[in-house]
């Protein structure tokens, strides 16, 4: 029986894949690569909120954002160690996130201008996320799909205290309303972007649906995200910038405006307005912490060889 | 419950919840900048209950001040002169070999006073204190452990531990100067402290540092010029929209 | 595998007394120490657990995938293991 048959019929039978499983090298690599971007991305995504934790307007507020980006440290470290049970190691990884050889979502390129900027993206951002994620809690692989399942209990929350921003804001002073709406207008279609390309050009999608990797198409999932968040803007008091947004009662979908993909191709090439300055975080906080890394492994040496001198 | 008049002085309560509260805020800092992953959360869950010190310290000085003042407005009204906080908390952190030998002190510091004033006879502080006192215990634990691996690590984190302990030392001797109305005596909780601190040293093969105590002043509203700048950045959202709520 | 991480730990808790230790997921630390207060500081912020094991993933001893069949499929046909397998008569209660 080849490798290739069996997974099939793992597949078939199961739907679900554990790490010692045989699989194509194929699969494997196309896990490697999406848990990997999945994982930069959480730990990159840390840098736009971190921005304002020293500057949060209220001790509560600062509390709450502390403990999301903390949260967002956590899912980074569920999704590396979710790669590693293919055999690639998290220095591997964080390696190719260093040199540019793998990506994280573009939406972490933008900045977070305003304390509204907080708010949406915890509305905007993590809503889209969890439309993401909650199908891949069914994913085909064990351990990433177990990995989703904690981080989808734990993005609740995140989602709730960006609208809750957002919402109190838009209920604040006309200062504060016009931050709130000025940060819907910069990442509404940012968030749209994050559903990937539309399904005619999404290289990687037929495949990683066969492989039971993706549930749902790009486009799918983006009208899902549209079509939960338009009633949300409107409890808020707040307007989406896209004036062709409106119910299609025949669809029972709403309809929307043409995203501009030339702006995510940019973003994705290197262009956007904070690729660099991300990247420069993550390398310095990286190489800073080195000496630290050999040190604690250093100890961990002599105290290994003191134990066994005290055996011999 | 009504709780009787409390005579704890409002300004002692507010030195306590500073030192907690400037300490979150330096350490919030290294949330996304730690040395591994595992520290970020590490750090961040340290943050988070310094914060929560800060914040029921100073809801509880606000009771006493009796002027109806919130944490935020205590946190975020006030200027650099009238925060009481010791100076081993304000300067920056940017090293991590910093962090830990301040940390070290700061919740060996911290550890014998919150078990004191849990048994102290406020009632108020004595349950904050007692809430306090697990967390601390955590928080002097893992700097322990760091400062130990740092100090007898390589070559280069030896070095290193000795000069981040080098800079943080002459902070030490503020945490036991005088204070107006102490609840417990500062000076008391010395020889603890330093028992402490010093038998991790010396586990970490590091030398305890001979220099001079700096001047100090904290706790009279004299701070580093350092402060000035981390209120700044902590408080001008807040400022820049009186009246506002968040 | 390469030398220059940390080494990585399963991690299993208990969520409450009563319960097994349940394995939830992994991290890296230097040694077991420090392993633990990571899988402190990781795995229950949401209070969920009440002990803690950390077990050094190389340590841990797995059947091959290679080996399901001649491991599990013995016992497929073992079903007066069972309870269910057995008949009893109408009305026969507490068996």
């Amino acid at each position: 029986m080849s490798a290739e048959v069996s997974f099939d019929e793992l597949l078939a039978d199961d739907g679900r894949v554990e790490p010692r499983d045989p699989m194509p090298e194929d699969y494997r690599r196309s896990l490697v690569r999406q848990i990997a971007q999945h994982a930069h991305s959480e730990i990159i995504g840390m840098q736009p909120e971190g921005n304002w934790i020293s500057r949060a307007p209220s001790l509560r507020r600062k509390a709450i954002l502390m403990a999301k980006v903390q949260d967002e440290a956590g899912h980074g470290l569920y999704l590396y160690a979710a790669a590693e049970t293919l055999g690639v190691d998290r220095e591997d990884l964080l390696d190719q996130l260093h040199t540019g050889r793998q990506k994280y979502s573009s939406i972490f390129n933008y900045p977070t201008l305003t304390w509204a900027d907080v708010g949406a993206i915890g509305w905007l951002v993590d809503g889209a996320a969890i439309v993401n994620q909650v199908p891949l809690c069914r994913c085909s692989y064990g351990p990433y799909a177990r990995a989703m399942i904690r981080v989808c209990k734990e993005e609740s929350f995140h989602q709730r205290q960006g609208f809750e921003i957002l919402h109190t804001l838009a209920h604040g002073t006309p200062a504060q309303k016009a931050m709130a709406q000025d940060a819907v207008d910069r990442y509404w279609w940012p968030a749209l972007m994050m559903f990937g390309p539309p399904d005619a050009d999404s290289p990687h999608s037929a495949q990683s649906m066969a492989w039971g990797i993706k549930r749902f198409s790009n486009d799918e999932l983006r009208q899902r995200f549209i079509d939960m968040t338009v009633p949300q803007a409107e409890a808020l008091g707040l307007t989406l910038p896209d004036p062709e947004l409106r119910w299609n009662a025949e669809r029972g979908h709403y309809d929307s405006g043409p995203i501009d993909f030339t702006e995510l191709f940019e973003v994705i090439q290197g262009n956007g307005p904070c690729n660099a300055q991300r990247m420069g975080h993550r390398v310095r906080a990286h190489e800073d912490g080195a000496w630290v890394r050999e040190a604690a492994s250093a100890y961990a040496a002599k105290q290994a060889a003191r134990a066994a001198g005290e055996v011999a | 419950m009504i709780t009787p008049p409390s005579s704890t002085p409002f300004s002692y309560v507010l030195g306590l919840a500073d030192d907690a509260l400037v300490s979150a805020q330096r350490m919030g800092w290294w949330i996304s900048r730690a040395p591994q992953l595992e520290e970020d959360l590490a750090l961040a869950n340290i943050g988070l209950d310094q914060l929560g010190q800060a914040r029921n310290l100073l809801t509880y000085a606000g009771e006493l001040e009796g002027a109806g003042r919130s944490e935020d407005d205590l946190a975020y009204l006030r200027d650099d002169r009238d925060f009481r906080n010791v100076w081993l908390v304000e300067r920056p952190q940017t090293d991590f070999g910093v962090a830990m030998a301040r940390l070290l002190v700061f919740s060996a510091w911290q550890a014998e006073l919150y078990a004191a004033l849990a048994l102290g006879e406020d009632p108020t502080l004595a349950a904050i204190a007692g809430k306090a006192v697990k967390e601390v215990a955590y928080h002097l634990d893992h700097a322990r452990r760091w400062v130990v691996r740092l100090g007898d690590g390589t070559e280069e984190s030896h070095a290193r531990m000795q000069v981040a302990l080098e800079a943080e030392w002459p902070y030490v001797e503020e945490l036991f100067g005088p204070v107006d109305g102490a609840v417990v005596d500062p000076v008391a909780l010395r020889d603890a402290v330093l028992t402490t601190v010093e038998s991790v040293l010396a586990e970490a093969t590091l030398v305890v540092p001979q220099v001079a105590p700096a001047r100090g002043g904290g706790r009279r509203g004299l701070h580093t010029e350092d402060l000035g700048y981390l209120l700044a950045e902590m408080q001008h959202l807040h400022r820049s929209h009186p009246g506002a709520t968040w | 595998m390469s030398t220059r991480d940390w080494p990585l730990w399963e991690v299993f808790v208990r969520s409450r007394r009563g319960l097994s230790h349940v394995h939830v997921g992994s991290l890296h630390a230097p040694d077991a120490e420090m392993a633990l207060r990571n899988a402190r500081d990781v795995y229950t912020r949401r209070q969920e657990g009440v002990s803690l094991w950390v077990v050094p993933s190389a340590e841990i001893v797995a059947s091959e995938a290679g080996q399901r069949e001649e491991f599990f499929d013995p016992a497929a046909d073992k079903i007066y293991r069972h309870p269910t397998f057995y008949e009893i008569p109408e009305g026969v209660e507490h068996l």
